[in-house]
Formats: structure tokens, C-alpha cells, sequence
């Protein structure tokens, strides 16, 4: 049977027949977002995944405060902060296998550098030097879509290929709160349910599309809920309980790769910095309701679990603080020599052969480097 | 030796043939778009498609074209290469983003590591009596889009060998079908390996030493009974069929006016903004000490296209462009 034929074929339906597709109940997601930690289920987390897990998180605070900390140096062009979402971007990476793809959006560097993406290569788009700086087939990591939610249907895509060709491969697609009301997001859910394609759908609703808050964007009793109009399940979950969202998003994935088709997870957490260096969040919201969100940071939520049941004390942290601090300053001294630009490659890839209209621009541009290098001796 | 017999042939049933043979040739060429599957294709052009290679090669994909478009880029990243089908000209505006933001680019965004082999293919142009957005020549804003192919046939053979070329080739290219050339028959040998044309030759349909047309797609045709009425005035007009507006044959068409002196575009788009002004440009740059006179555009009026009843007046027509030619500057006595 193909695997088009699996999603049911065609029947006959005589009038005035009609039955739901499948009960909507199963689909619809929890009436709170799912926890782990500070409940009774946090005490059967392996407390080597809890260690883990902080390292990372520590790690990608350290390393978007160094980013930002580039852009004020000038290092970077532009630099939007997952700062209080290490969480969601951390286990974004940790739930897939090797073989599975990341679909990152422009927010979503650390994701990639969790998975293994070398950090001066995924922070390349917003260093300027060219768009994507990574090799995306090395780490199976799509390049940082800018356009909000087009990423989507390529995850889709992706994963229904993989499924064509009988691989077993997941493909997990990061999104924005202000990204589901996209036209691709539809697009892209409805194709995953109809497809029945190995997908998880992330949306990091982190209250805030730019300015423009979350009740201007939908009138959704929550953005989870829009699964059930596409038939597939959506799953509601505290977006900075990094274990728990681990534990979701590993479901899904799991789910997804035995056959189950997709998933869509709406992660509650929250953007503690502006939308960008570029960005005066205090024109929109108040200094309060940042600072309530900092009692819920994700690394506090893990270190006091870890620190209450005595799986870490201070040294351990100090010692995720190290290592965090020897990979910040790594960073720091590659980001901080100059990249090697060459501005031919402007016309090497645009066409597998450049055209005869790209050779002659090609050409000029040549002449004209020459003409200044002439000029300056 | 056996002589080849050639058959008549549809331009439509050329373009079925040439992915019926893509298809068979390599495994990761998939067919996907609006009810090109079990009715093949509302033109009928992916007819018989689905049932030799199975709905999971041949896909009925829902009623969505931005997702159309932005699941072809996940199963080329993937390896497949995808022959997407928008079905009328208009309605591949959904997926204009999908097109100018990631399929034009993915390419040049990762230093060409990750090319998207994909064939966009788009019934485009008037000239059928369809009504309101059903008629559009969109090949502008392809056009204006750096890292697509643009190629459109028109005659039955090159349908075949450019589509051939535009599934085989690593770039993604927008394959503009002229509808209302679908029927016109041709004597044609889809056996002939030498069909498939390289991509980017312009091609003189008719040779002539008073002035070009240059043209493309379903005005072809248009312009050779154009220059055959023409002969009664005491003019030898040359055609010149595009067949790629990207990369786009500089060497043909100067080599063209360079001969006659003279010359007339020739295209159902609108002028203003239109191919015509690119390609005048680009002739008179080139040309203009071989030019006898301006460069002249025949070309849609630039409305809205109109309803059925009234396209007649709207599509360049013999007459028009035989008006056009009048004014190139004979009286000068060169």
C-alpha cells in the first residue's frame, strides 16, 4: 500500500450522510499547560538528564547574552534573543535523533547550536557575512527562515519525502505565537493532517509578536486548540519546565516516527528581552510583568529542583557557569576577528551555472575592485 | 535505415509526455499539485500519470498553493524533484512568497549547498474565453526574480524538450505553458533524444532581413502570421522565439537585429513594467548602431485582463503588429 493510499481512499457517500472524521475530544489539549517541575512527577526524571539539561540551559543563556553583547559591540548586525526561552529551544534540539531535521526560525539560533551547529556559522545570518553559514545537510538543520512560518510547509515537505522513501526521519518545526496567524501555518498543518506526515509543530508562544501582544493575534482559547481543526492532536505545555517540554516534544516526535502522524505543541513562555537589539520593549510593556516572568526563568525552575532533591549544590552550578563562560569566550574570540568576504560569491550561487547577464555583472564588479585597488596604491 | 514516422501531436499531450518520461527515467521525480491526479490535471496534462506511477509519485495535494510550493521545497531538500502544477496563471499568486523567498534562493542563502531542483509549472495567458483571473501573463514578476529560470514553448516539439530540460535541471524553473496553445498540433518524434533543448536558446522561427519580432510562448505563433500577411506589404519580417526569458539569449536576438535593423517585441503582458521593456533595453544597449529605428513593444493594454468578450481588443494581435512595423522609420530610406 502506498502511502497515500493509508490516508483512506475515496468512498461513495450517499446523501444526506454525514460523520465526523474522528472524535475531536482525544485531539483537544490539556486545560493547563503540562509541568513537571515542582510536581510529584519530577521525582522519576533521570537526575542525569536534569544535569544535562541545566548545563544546556546555563550555556544558552550564556550564549545569547555574549550575542547580544556582540551586537552592542558591533559585531553582530542584529541579534532577536531567546533569552527566558532556553528551555523550549534546548529541548527542541535535545528531542530529536541524528537522522531527524530542525526547521529553525530567525530566533531559533540556539536550537541549532544545541543540535551541533558550530555557533559562529549559525549566528552568520546576523553577523552579515552571507545567509545561512552552515552546511544545513552536516547537523540536518534547515537554514534561520526569516519570512515568519514558511519553514513550515518545507518541514512537511521534508518529512512526507522521508516517509516516501521508507526513512524513518522526523522533522521538528520551530514557530512564534505571532507566527500562526500566517497564512503558511494553515497551509502547513492542514498538509502535515492530510499527509499524515512524520511533523511536530513547536510554537513558542513567548507573548509577543514584536509589540503587538498575544490577544491581538488570536481569538484561539489557545493556540494549541488549533490542532484540532487540522486532526491531530495538540499538546499544551509550560514552556520554561525544560524537562517538560522535552518530554512532550519527545512524545511527539516518537509518535510521529512510528506512523502516527503530526503533532502540534504550544509551549508557554516568555521573550524577556526586546524583539531585537533594534526593538524599545519598554513602548509596549511594563518592567512588572518581565520581571514576574524572571520568578519563572527556566534555569531557576531546574536548579531549584536539582538543588532541593540534592542532585546539584553551588559548585555544581559553578561549574556549569565555567563551562558556559569558556564557550562565551570561544565565541567572543571568533566573532571578534573579521569575516573573510569575497564579494564574487555574490554571482557564484545564485544559478548552478551563472547565466551570461550574471558573468557580465560579474565582470563590472571585478573592474570596478581592481579600479579602486588601483586607486588606493 | 527506418525512417522515424512523425505523429501529430498535442502541445498538451508533448508536456504529459515529457513527465511521463522524467518520471520513468528517475525515481525521485514527483508530480504534485491541485486534481492532477486521479482527473489529470484540469487541463488534462498530467492524464494517465497516477495510474502508471501511483498516487504517491502523481499527488492530488490539497487546495493550496503557498503549500504546495512550500512542501516541493522540504521533498527537495529531501532529495525528490518535485514538477508542481499551479493551475491557472492567478492562482499561483498564493505561492509567490514560497517562490520569491525560498525557492528563488535557497540556492544563493547556503552558498549552493542546498540547490532546489524544482519545475513550477504554470498554464499562463489568454486567449481562451476564461472568465476574470484565468488569463494572466505573469511572466514579469518571474522575471524580476533572481535565481529562477523562465522558460515557456511554444511549438509542440520544443514543449517536450524544454520541459524535459526544466525537470533535469538543478535550478528551479518557472515553466509558463501558453493554455491556449495546449491544442495546437504539431508533427513531433518523442523518441528523438535531440528534443531536449538546453535551456537559455532563443530560436529563429522564421528567418527575415526587413525587421524582427521578437516574441515568446502564445504569441509565436501570432507573429509568424504576422510576418506571412506582412509579405503582401514588401516586408520580410524575421521571428525570433525566445523559449527563455531567463537566462535570456542576448546573442541570438542582437544577432537577429543586427542583421534586420529593426525590431518589434511582442507580448499578451501588459507594456508598462512588461518583458518588452527589459528586452528593448537590452537590444538597444546592445544594437544601437544597427538600428534604423526605435525599438517598438506590441503588447496587452495594461488593464486588469479583460473579460472574455472584450480580450479580443486586449491580445496583440496580426494587425497590431503589423501597424507597429509601419512605424518603423521606412520613410528614412536606409
Amino acid at each position: 500500500m502506498t502511502v497515500m493510499e493509508q490516508r483512506g481512499a475515496y468512498r461513495p457517500t450517499p446523501p444526506p450522510a454525514w460523520q465526523p472524521r474522528m472524535d475531536a475530544a482525544p485531539l483537544l489539549p490539556d486545560p493547563e499547560p503540562y509541568r513537571v517541575l515542582g510536581t510529584e512527577a519530577a521525582a522519576k526524571a533521570d537526575p542525569g538528564l536534569l544535569r544535562r539539561l541545566h548545563a544546556e540551559l546555563v550555556r544558552g543563556r550564556r550564549y545569547n547574552a555574549q550575542a547580544t553583547a556582540l551586537t552592542k559591540q558591533g559585531r553582530l548586525a542584529v541579534y532577536p534573543s531567546s533569552t527566558g526561552q532556553e528551555a523550549c529551544e534546548v529541548a527542541a534540539a535535545l528531542a530529536l535523533e541524528e537522522r531527524d531535521w530542525l526547521f529553525p526560525s530567525y530566533r531559533d539560533t540556539l536550537a541549532a547550536v544545541a543540535r551541533g551547529v558550530d555557533p559562529v556559522e549559525a549566528l552568520t545570518l546576523l553577523r552579515g557575512d552571507w545567509h545561512t553559514g552552515y552546511d544545513p545537510h552536516e547537523h540536518r538543520v534547515a537554514p534561520l527562515s526569516t519570512p515568519l512560518a514558511t519553514q513550515l510547509p518545507h518541514a512537511v515537505g521534508l518529512a512526507h519525502a522521508a516517509r516516501l522513501k521508507g526513512d524513518d526521519v522526523v522533522a521538528l518545526a520551530m514557530v512564534g505565537d505571532g507566527g500562526t496567524s500566517e497564512g503558511d501555518f494553515h497551509e502547513a498543518l492542514n498538509f502535515a493532517a492530510v499527509w499524515q506526515a512524520p511533523v511536530v509543530f513547536l510554537v513558542q508562544n513567548n507573548g509577543f509578536a514584536i509589540s503587538v501582544p498575544l490577544a491581538k493575534q488570536t481569538a484561539a482559547p489557545s493556540l494549541a486548540h488549533k490542532a484540532v481543526g487540522y486532526g491531530m492532536p495538540g499538546r499544551l505545555v509550560d514552556g520554561n519546565d525544560a524537562v517538560a517540554v522535552l518530554e512532550v516534544l519527545t512524545d511527539a516526535v516518537r509518535r510521529a516516527r512510528t506512523g502516527g502522524g503530526p503533532t502540534l505543541v504550544e509551549a508557554i513562555t516568555y521573550r524577556v528581552e526586546a524583539h531585537t537589539n533594534a526593538d524599545d520593549a519598554t513602548r509596549y510593556r511594563g518592567d512588572a510583568e518581565v520581571e514576574a516572568w524572571r520568578d519563572h526563568d527556566p534555569i531557576l525552575l531546574l536548579e531549584r529542583e536539582l538543588t532541593g532533591r540534592g542532585l546539584l549544590d553551588e559548585d555544581g552550578i559553578d561549574a556549569a557557569r565555567q563551562d558556559a563562560e569558556t564557550f562565551a569566550a570561544a565565541l567572543r574570540e571568533r566573532m571578534n576577528q573579521d569575516p573573510s568576504l569575497d564579494p564574487m560569491d555574490l554571482f557564484d550561487h545564485v544559478y548552478a551555472e551563472p547565466t551570461p547577464q550574471l558573468r557580465e555583472q560579474r565582470a563590472l564588479l571585478t573592474a570596478e575592485l581592481e579600479a579602486e585597488q588601483e586607486g588606493s596604491h | 535505415m527506418a525512417t522515424v514516422a512523425l505523429k501529430p501531436a498535442t502541445m498538451a499531450q508533448a508536456l504529459t509526455r515529457a513527465m511521463r518520461d522524467a518520471m520513468a527515467e528517475d525515481p525521485t521525480v514527483h508530480v504534485m499539485g491541485e486534481d492532477v491526479g486521479t482527473l489529470g490535471g484540469v487541463f488534462r496534462v498530467t492524464d494517465g500519470l497516477a495510474k502508471e506511477f501511483g498516487e504517491d509519485r502523481c499527488t492530488d495535494t490539497p487546495l493550496a498553493e503557498a503549500g504546495i510550493l512550500g512542501t516541493a521545497v522540504g521533498m527537495a531538500m529531501y532529495g525528490l524533484r518535485p514538477v508542481v502544477e499551479m493551475q491557472f496563471d492567478a492562482f499561483a499568486y498564493p505561492a509567490f512568497e514560497q517562490l520569491v523567498s525560498h525557492v528563488a534562493r535557497m540556492r544563493n542563502r547556503t552558498r549552493g549547498r542546498m540547490p532546489l531542483p524544482i519545475t513550477v509549472r504554470i498554464p499562463y495567458g489568454g486567449g481562451i474565453g476564461g472568465v476574470e483571473h484565468h488569463s494572466d501573463s505573469s511572466e514579469a514578476y518571474y522575471m524580476a526574480t533572481p535565481g529562477l529560470h523562465v522558460v515557456t514553448p511554444a511549438t509542440v516539439p520544443d514543449a517536450y524538450g524544454l520541459l524535459r530540460a526544466a525537470i533535469a535541471s538543478d535550478d528551479p524553473v518557472v515553466f509558463l505553458e501558453p493554455k491556449r496553445l495546449y491544442w495546437s498540433k504539431d508533427t513531433w518524434n518523442p523518441d528523438d533524444p535531440q528534443t531536449v533543448e538546453p535551456i537559455g536558446r532563443a530560436v529563429v522561427r522564421r528567418s527575415g532581413r526587413s525587421a524582427t519580432l521578437i516574441t515568446y510562448g502564445p504569441s509565436v505563433p501570432v507573429c509568424l502570421e504576422a510576418a506571412e500577411a506582412a509579405r503582401a506589404e514588401g516586408w520580410d519580417l524575421e521571428v525570433v522565439d525566445l523559449r527563455s526569458l531567463v537566462p535570456f539569449d542576448d546573442e541570438t536576438v542582437c544577432a537577429s537585429v543586427r542583421r534586420t535593423g529593426r525590431a518589434v517585441v511582442v507580448h499578451e503582458s501588459g507594456s508598462f513594467g512588461g518583458p518588452g521593456g527589459e528586452i528593448a533595453a537590452r537590444v538597444t544597449e546592445r544594437c544601437f548602431h544597427h538600428l534604423e529605428a526605435p525599438v517598438l513593444r506590441v503588447a496587452g493594454f495594461d488593464v486588469p485582463y479583460p473579460p472574455p468578450m472584450l480580450e479580443r481588443h486586449h491580445l496583440p494581435g496580426v494587425d497590431r503588429i503589423l501597424d507597429a512595423v509601419a512605424r518603423l522609420q521606412w520613410e528614412a530610406g536606409h
